[in-house]
């Protein structure tokens, strides 16, 4: 009972892990814009098949293929917020979200035409037995999801807490004119918000790909699983986001396991609608705060 | 209903007899009438974007449940299939009910998402519990009155374009109603309206209904046309599809939803030889015309017509 019950809350938060960066990565263009970037999923796609192109297909060696994934990842990021952001001229809500939405769609377009429809998989980071615990059988890889999306966690926090950078995009969020009186760039930190997203989003594709493989067009479900949990934490919140990401892959996880796995992937659909219809502030923001947002 | 729209309504109903005159070829005609079915899609989602400034990336799902509801009731209840595609439009009301009462609080992003999360578990239980599962299912009945069934492709072309004219008609008149102009009023201030004692959410919510039944009536027209349903044509892409129809027609004007019907479903029949980058081909399409064409072909037409009127007025 408890191992299959420990076997499958690992799976759970080893998935919750992507779906915790994801939700982070919306949280960090949204903060410095309001706007929710629903290509979002698309850049763990990206982190996936782009560690694959130069692991595998070019073999070099794995810290430089991770350095380079997370250089593409960026220009992709700076990219899209230069093309297709920067240039319009008084947008309203509507248009943001559908140039993302239209975004997303151009660059699955890419990638479906880059790697075409196969799904694709590297060897794990580290060889070895995987870990036993209570009889559970967990992969090393899974070990290193966990950890990395740890790490990348602890890493935001200081960048926002303690470098120039990370206060001045905070700034950003909390008050766009203010932040512009006080001598911030905030067009240049709109963009590095895209650059760090699509960074973010390109770990987790980076670490979970040798786990559960990556196809062209797994974006899209990401976007909204990691809405979910970006959404259930209280959209602008990490710590929520985190929480959210974890809770729902976990509850996906058990869904799988002992109710039908063909519904797994609706559990996170009907807690986003739940959570929409009761408390779409979310969980760990209260109304007021959201009511000051820009929507 | 204005002078121009009533002119455009002829041209339209003469277009739709002339075609199958001109060239009968089944090609051109079934092309036709998948531009007529995504026609009645585009003209619901048209009313909720354009005239209520709600998003909906959820089109599909209620395509899907008109189209799997009614073949369900006609190949395995034996219901006539007008009584079918008519319940079909009370399940996708019903749908759309629950999904609105508590998305439409919400704003901007949110009601996206939700619409979007609403669409893939729809696709998610087509394909889970759906007659078939995902390879679908077939020999679904054609449309007939009175014991007389339709199955000419010339016959089809004109039912659906014949629906597309009446609910053009209706349409029309309900955007210049009083229904109409609240919901503008809704699009540019919200606030405004509420101050007005205008009941906002009460209006936003028969607007998406109208939208969903819509899109239901449309699902069930194209599964008695095809005859044979899989949940492949109900996913997120055809959400996506109906989305850049809009765009590309003009959001703020309801012939844009049918122009934008036909020039993305003609499209991909001219760019054939870019089968496998049909993706790519609408993405870009979207993007382009939201950032350098945002207000869409037919009101940048009609912009040109008006200028051009001008200058042959001016030179008088």
């Amino acid at each position: 009972m408890l191992t299959v019950f420990l076997q499958f809350l690992f799976s759970g938060l080893t998935v919750g892990a992507v779906y915790a960066l994801v939700a982070i990565g919306f949280n960090i263009t949204y903060n410095a814009t309001s706007i929710i970037n629903l290509a979002q999923g698309e850049f763990v796609v990206i982190g996936g098949l782009m560690m694959w192109f130069f692991s595998e297909s070019l073999k070099l060696p794995f810290f430089v293929s991770v350095a380079l994934t997370i250089l593409t990842a960026g220009i992709i990021g700076f990219l899209m917020e230069r093309l297709t952001i920067k240039p319009l001229k008084n947008p309203d809500l509507l248009l943001m979200i559908m140039i993302t939405i239209a975004v997303s769609i151009v660059l699955r377009g890419i990638l479906m035409f880059s790697f075409g429809k196969e799904p694709y998989v590297y060897p794990a980071f580290t060889e070895g037995e995987p870990v036993n615990i209570y009889g559970a059988i967990i992969q090393q890889q899974a070990l290193w999801v966990i950890g990395i999306t740890g790490f990348c966690i602890v890493l935001l926090f200081f960048f926002f807490k303690k470098t120039m950078l990370g206060k001045a995009m905070l700034a950003c969020s909390v008050h766009t004119t203010a932040a512009k009186l006080v001598g911030i760039n905030v067009s240049r930190m709109v963009m590095f918000s895209f650059i760090l997203s699509a960074i973010v989003g390109a770990i987790g594709g980076m670490a979970i790909t040798p786990i559960s493989l990556m196809e062209y067009d797994k974006g899209p479900m990401l976007a909204v699983k990691g809405f979910c949990a970006a959404i259930m934490g209280g959209i602008g919140s990490n710590r929520g986001a985190v929480l959210g990401g974890f809770l729902i892959g976990v509850l996906e996880s058990m869904t799988a396991g002992y109710i039908h796995s063909g519904s797994k992937d609706a559990v996170a659909l009907v807690i986003l609608l739940v959570i929409l219809f009761l408390k779409p502030s979310g969980l760990f923001v209260s109304k007021t705060t959201l009511d000051l947002r820009k929507f | 209903m204005k002078k121009e729209d009533f002119l455009s309504l002829l041209i339209l109903v003469f277009f739709v007899v002339l075609l199958p005159v001109i060239s009968g070829n089944t090609y051109t005609l079934t092309v036709g009438i998948f531009s007529g079915i995504n026609a009645l899609v585009a003209i619901g989602l048209c009313i909720l974007m354009g005239y209520a400034g709600q998003v909906s990336l959820g089109q599909a799902g209620f395509y899907g449940i008109g189209a799997y509801v009614s073949s369900i009731l006609s190949v395995h209840m034996g219901f006539p299939v007008v009584i079918s595609t008519i319940l079909a439009m009370g399940i996708s009301a019903i749908a759309a009910v629950i999904l609105a009462v508590p998305a439409l609080r919400l704003k901007g992003h949110y009601l996206a998402v939700a619409t979007l999360g609403f669409g893939e578990i729809i696709y998610i239980i087509l394909n889970e519990w759906g007659p078939g599962g995902p390879s679908g299912f077939g020999d679904i009945p054609h449309f007939g009155f009175f014991g007389y069934a339709i199955d000419s492709t010339q016959g089809y072309f004109y039912l659906i374009w014949g629906i597309v004219a009446v609910i053009m008609f209706f349409s029309i008149n309900l955007i210049q109603s009083r229904t109409g102009r609240a919901l503008r009023a809704i699009h540019d201030s919200e606030m405004a309206c509420n101050a007005m004692g205008l009941n906002v959410t009460a209006i936003k919510i028969k607007v998406f209904i109208l939208s969903a039944v819509y899109a239901s009536l449309a699902g069930s027209l194209y599964a008695h046309y095809v005859t044979f349903i899989s949940p492949s044509s109900f996913s997120l892409f055809y959400s996506i599809l109906v989305l850049t129809m809009v765009i590309v027609g003009g959001i703020s004007n309801l012939w844009g939803a049918i122009i934008g019907a036909v020039v993305i479903t003609v499209l991909p029949e001219l760019l054939r030889k870019f089968e496998e980058l049909d993706v790519l081909v609408y993405g870009l399409i979207l993007t382009l015309s939201l950032m350098f064409f945002r207000k869409g072909l037919v009101p940048i037409l009609i912009d040109k017509i008006k200028k051009l009127r001008g200058f042959a007025f001016a030179k008088r």
